[in-house]
């Protein structure tokens, strides 16, 4: 009964997009706002990658309030999941564990901060590299559970890269009357001092999503043994 | 050319959808999901999306895979073989009585 | 009738949405829902960058390929960005959540998470607790028939 209801739900829904989709100017859009950013977008900001233009000089604030989620969601986990005294710990990895993530944190680190500081120029950007960033702190965790990750220390490192952020956007305020308005010159398109405070604002959306996601992780993984 | 990776790789993704809701196995159907991300981040590549692409491909594929394989070993359901990822959720709620108590 | 590239696409799109919100709506286990709803958030993203996709155009990345190629809409690739990273810390709470609730109730299945969460309410208030979800609230004469045995 109750999957036969899900089933209608479904097929009716399934019917009303489908009908839509001989509405929708897909393949063809109408490019409203695009059109004046793939125009003018490497002029006015400098950056080759519009999309990071979009995400960090068009639409800045929008990201402001997505790390302020991103914020919100890892602080919440750490909160429902308490924390607990570890009574139980993993056991150590394996010789291939550790040596492992011992070769590959040096790698995922340089290729993290590649991707952060080359997210005006190519795809990439805070987000993408801090995630690299995140999971390079984390691989040496798996490995040797028992020595974790300073969670004070990720929490400054989370606090300064976003008072970075809003530092930047509030130096721009002053400076130009907009908050987020990138400063500094906007240098020649292509290379990788450019686009003004873009690529000190990518770190900053790194360094911040970085710390936030290696620390939600370790939250989880610090399990308190299997309690029954 | 371009139809044809497409269509391979729709299927693809929506078979890996059907198995995450049917798999028995909860770490199974996380794999399965991480696969339909993996797909989809392939398809992002193809409508000129790298951004995005590598986004998925990071967060969704790997972050939220490992963030599910953490959350199913904190709920004890992390079982390959020859497990039963609900029936073994409805043990007896004896811990709740003991917590109570 | 030959698919074209977008429609195919579409159709992934759709066919990804539309099993998601099944999952949503007939699993009865908390993990898989977290899972459904991750499928359905793959489907919804593929359908915004299908939106803004152009056929023959380039990335929107300058200084890569011809100058004069159309390219892509960037905008709808921004906000992709953005709602793929919120999903997963979306999802992360959900999972924290779902732990939380198996330390408390020891279970993840709905219909039985339904009847504890009835139950402690019912508790709070001071009330007997409804011992059967079948049965209507409130007094009502029993029907003259008497009622069929239940089938194994």
């Amino acid at each position: 009964m109750r999957n036969l209801a899900a089933v209608l739900f479904i097929g009716g829904l399934g019917f009303f997009l489908f009908v839509l989709f001989f509405r929708l100017p897909l393949g063809a859009p109408p490019l409203v706002a695009g059109a004046a950013i793939l125009e003018e977008g490497g002029e006015t900001v400098g950056a080759a990658n519009l999309v990071t233009a979009v995400l960090l000089a068009y639409r800045g604030m929008d990201t402001l309030g997505e790390l302020s989620i991103l914020f919100a969601a890892a602080t919440a986990v750490g909160l429902v999941l308490g924390r607990r005294q570890l009574v139980v710990s993993d056991p150590e990895g394996g010789f291939i564990l550790r040596a492992g993530s011992d070769l590959l944190f040096p790698l995922l680190l340089v290729v993290g901060l590649y991707v952060i500081l080359h997210g005006h120029l190519t795809p990439g950007g805070g987000f993408q590299g801090g995630v690299i960033l995140a999971a390079a702190f984390f691989v040496p965790v798996l490995a040797r559970p028992r020595r974790g990750l300073d969670h004070g220390l990720l929490s400054f490192v989370e606090g300064l890269a976003g008072a970075a952020f809003i530092g930047i956007g509030l130096w721009a305020l002053f400076a130009r009357d907009a908050f987020l308005e990138p400063l500094l010159g906007k240098g020649v398109l292509g290379h990788l001092f450019s686009a003004g405070t873009l690529p000190l604002l990518s770190m900053a959306v790194g360094l911040k999503v970085g710390a936030e996601l290696a620390g939600l992780m370790t939250s989880l993984m610090e399990a308190e043994g299997r309690e029954s | 050319m371009l139809e044809t990776v497409a269509l391979i790789l729709v299927i693809l993704v929506l078979s890996a959808g059907v198995l995450v809701l049917c798999l028995q196995s909860l770490m199974g159907a996380v794999v399965a999901a991480s696969v339909v991300s993996l797909g989809v981040s392939v398809l992002f590549v193809l409508l000129r999306a790298p951004d995005v692409a590598l986004t998925e491909a990071a967060v969704g594929a790997g972050l939220s895979t490992v963030v599910l394989a953490l959350g199913l070993r904190k709920l004890g359901l992390w079982r390959i073989e020859g497990d039963r990822g609900e029936a073994h959720a409805l043990v007896p709620t004896d811990r709740r009585e003991r917590e109570d108590a | 009738m030959a698919l074209d590239f977008v429609s195919i696409l579409y159709i992934g799109a759709l066919g990804l949405l539309l099993l998601g919100t099944f999952g949503l709506v007939t699993t009865t286990h908390l993990f898989r829902l977290i899972l459904a709803l991750a499928l359905a958030e793959a489907g919804v993203n593929l359908l915004l960058i299908l939106s803004g996709y152009r056929g023959g155009a380039q990335p929107p990345i300058l200084g890569f390929g011809p100058q004069d190629m159309p390219m892509v809409d960037p905008i709808p690739q921004a906000l992709v960005l953005t709602a793929i990273v919120i999903g997963v810390g979306v999802q992360a709470l959900a999972v924290a959540a779902a732990v939380r609730i198996y330390r408390r109730y020891g279970t993840l299945d709905l219909v039985a998470l339904k009847a504890h969460l009835e139950g402690d309410l019912a508790r709070k208030q001071g009330i007997a607790p409804p011992k059967s979800a079948e049965k209507p609230a409130g007094e009502r004469p029993l029907s003259p028939v008497p009622p069929r045995p239940q089938e194994p």
